[in-house]
Order: C-alpha cells, then structure tokens, then sequence
C-alpha cells in the first residue's frame, strides 16, 4: 500500500525509509531535552523538540539521519532542535557514514527563540559543509505539508543533492510572509497554483534546485536516496565554483521573468501550462532537455 | 501551562513494555509519552498542558483510562496544546497499544 510521505510525522518517516528495526534514536524523547526558551515563555514543549535525530541503516549501509516534524510549530528551528542537527552532522564528519539524510520540513527559525534560533540554523548550515568537506555526502528531502522555508531552504541548498516530490515546496521567504511584507498584489498566498508554481516540487526541479522529483510516497525517497548516495560528486573549490556559475547563469536567464510559466517557456515548454497537470514519469521524462541541471550532481 | 499529576494504584505490570512516543504537539493535539519505570506497582500521570482551568476533566479522563488499562510500573507524560478529550482518549489508546505492542525498534539510547 501507497506510504504517503506527506501525510507521516517524522517518526513514521525514518521507519519506513530506513531498513528495517535499523534505526537507533539519539537523545529520544525520553531524555527530556526540552527547549529551555518555551519553558521560560510558558509555551508547550515536546520531548524531541520538533526534531528525530539517530543512526540507521540504508541497504544495510550506515546512515545518519534527522526528521523536523512540522507539526510542532512548523517544525522551526530553536537551540536545541538546531544543536540535535548539528551534533548529528559533527558526528558525520568524525564516523563518516555513507550519507546524512536530513528530512526537513520548517518554517525556519523559531523566532520565539530569537538569536538562538537564527544561530542554531546558521550552525546548521556550516554543519551541513564541514561534513560534506569532510567527505560524507548530505542528502534533504523535502515532501512535508509545511514544505521548508527561511533558513532551513539555505541549509537544504548547502546539501549536496535535495529530492522533493510535487508536494513539497522551498523558498526562502513563505508565501504568507510575502503577501505581509509586500503586499496581497505582489503575492497572494491563497492562490495556490501560483504558489505551487512559484515553490513547489516541479519548479524547483526544472530550474535545478531539486535533483530527484519523486511521488509522494516514502518508498520512491528511499529509492532516490539510495541511488543518490553512490551519484554525490566530492565537496571541492571547483564544484563550489560550477555551482555558482550555474546560478549566474539562471539570474541571467530567468532574473527578468515576472512568473514561473515564463520561465518554463523559455527552458523550452511551449505550453508550459502542462507542467502543472502532468504526473511525475510523464513530467520527468518530458522535463529531459528543457531543465536547469545543478552543477553539483551528475546526470 | 498548567501542570496536574495523578497517580493510580492496583494495576497489573506489563511485561517487555517499551518507552513510546505518540501525537504532536500541534495546535489541539498532544503528545504522550509512556515508559516502564519502577513505581511500587503505580501509574503515574504528569501532564503538562497549554489549556488553564480543565483539571476536573483531565481526573474524569484519567480516571476512565486507568479503569480500561490498569497499569503498574508506568510513566505516562503528556505534553498538551488544548486536545479535546475525545483526541486525549485517543491518544492514551494509541500509546498503550504500541507500549505493549512486540517491538518494533531497538532499545532507544544514545550510544556516544
């Protein structure tokens, strides 16, 4: 039976994506790591602080592995939840696994939390590249009802590859912060086709920020997972160096477009509105030759 | 947050239960969390929820789900962001199904 991806909290997702009875949680809830800044603020905690962190395996491969749970407030990042994220990733850099998966689904930073959270996500982030340095590849998938925004979005693009499925959504700021900032004209949250079409899983894959588009089922993530974990291209200057390249060039090609549907037109789509109704298979196939690869990965 | 604490007495150990996680701590969810723990043969509840003024409704809902699953040795800690007590019963259910339930993982630990 169909595993929704979306659907599941983060418990469920590393079960089903990891081998079987593999995974072996650190600092589980029964360790009471609360957020000490909720606590102060007379807010609901929760006993993993929105995030799953532990050792796993994939094909009987040796994994680390970090689920956000948007359930809890959006799955934002205050100071523990960051630190479990780093600690994992520190830990990757000394054990080297064959990969960290990070499941991300957050609002970004906790902004109860204020400088803790802004820093534990830059933390995060630094994490994410001194692993990779260090020659383990990091891997997010984002497929979650909450979709990751904020700084969470740059710690994702840290990563050496992000599979999403068309339900997913990354930005940097959310659609409600947009409208609220600039304006209902600029960007109307409600109307979900534009932010499917602005965030979503499609068009991030077609302009190169999501490697492997996938249904939204958790198998087809541990398959992408999997066959991503033997692609990751080594964390070198020159690696570094494409991948800013490729973002120049997408400036250059895509910064003058006003909507998503223009600049599905000029990667090639004559009628870009089939983007949007297509089912993955048929999409990806189609999506051959009218897509901005990333630089980073091959194929 | 308003914290209540109950302690039930007369229940049966369960044998091979293993610490569970359940719920979120989403608006009007709760999490629950139940671990053996060794308490003279007691249940004890520590709840910890947003929702100020419902202790009378938190000991009737107490009270019912110790006469459906009299427990010994058992910790039960709730985290609530203002479930209905229909979501709580719920939710109790569910954690005693998967304490007792074989298991599923390996004892949970940070093995640094």
């Amino acid at each position: 039976m169909k595993h929704s991806y979306y659907e599941a909290s983060a418990r469920e997702r590393v079960d089903a994506l990891l081998d079987p009875l593999s995974f072996r949680e650190i600092l589980p809830p029964t360790a009471r790591v609360v957020s000490p800044h909720l606590t102060a603020l007379d807010l609901p905690t929760a006993f993993d602080d929105g995030v799953v962190i532990g050792s796993g395996a994939l094909e009987g491969r040796a994994v680390l592995i970090a689920a956000q749970e948007g359930g809890f407030m959006g799955g934002a990042v205050g100071e523990v939840h960051g630190a479990k994220i780093v600690g994992l990733l520190e830990r990757a850099s000394r054990e080297h696994p064959v990969a960290v998966l990070l499941l991300l689904e957050s609002g970004g930073v906790r902004l109860h939390e204020a400088n803790a959270g802004l820093i534990a996500v830059s933390e995060v982030m630094r994490a994410i590249l001194r692993a990779r340095a260090a020659g383990v590849p990091v891997l997010a998938a984002i497929g979650g009802q909450y979709g990751c925004f904020g700084g969470m979005a740059i710690a994702a693009r840290c990563s050496n590859a992000i599979v999403m499925s068309e339900e997913g959504r990354m930005g940097l700021s959310g659609p409600e912060v947009i409208e609220t900032a600039n304006g209902v004209e600029e960007f109307d949250s409600r109307d979900r086709a534009l932010v499917w079409r602005t965030v979503g899983g499609k068009h991030r894959y077609l302009i190169g920020d999501c490697d492997r588009l996938v249904d939204d089922e958790i198998a087809q993530f541990r398959a992408a997972f999997i066959a991503l974990m033997r692609e990751a291209e080594a964390f070198t200057l020159e690696a570094l160096e494409r991948e800013h390249a490729m973002l120049t060039r997408r400036i250059e090609l895509f910064g003058g477009h006003a909507d998503a549907l223009d600049i599905w037109r000029a990667l090639g789509w004559e009628e870009p509105g089939e983007v949007s109704v297509l089912d993955t298979r048929e999409f990806a196939l189609r999506a051959m030759g009218r897509r901005a690869a990333r630089a980073g990965m091959a194929g | 947050m308003e914290q209540l604490h109950y302690r039930f007495t007369g229940g049966h150990p369960v044998s091979k239960g293993r610490a569970r996680l359940v719920g979120v701590v989403g608006s009007g969810n709760l999490e629950v969390l139940i671990e053996p723990s060794p308490l003279d043969g007691a249940c004890i509840v520590d709840v910890s929820t947003a929702a100020k003024g419902f202790g009378a409704i938190w000991q009737a809902v107490m009270s019912d789900f110790f006469a459906r699953h009299p427990l010994a040795d058992v910790r039960i800690s709730i985290h609530d962001n203002g479930a209905t007590p229909a979501i709580v019963v719920l939710r109790l259910d569910q954690a005693v199904a998967e304490f007792s339930a074989p298991s599923m993982h390996l004892p949970a630990g940070d093995e640094a």
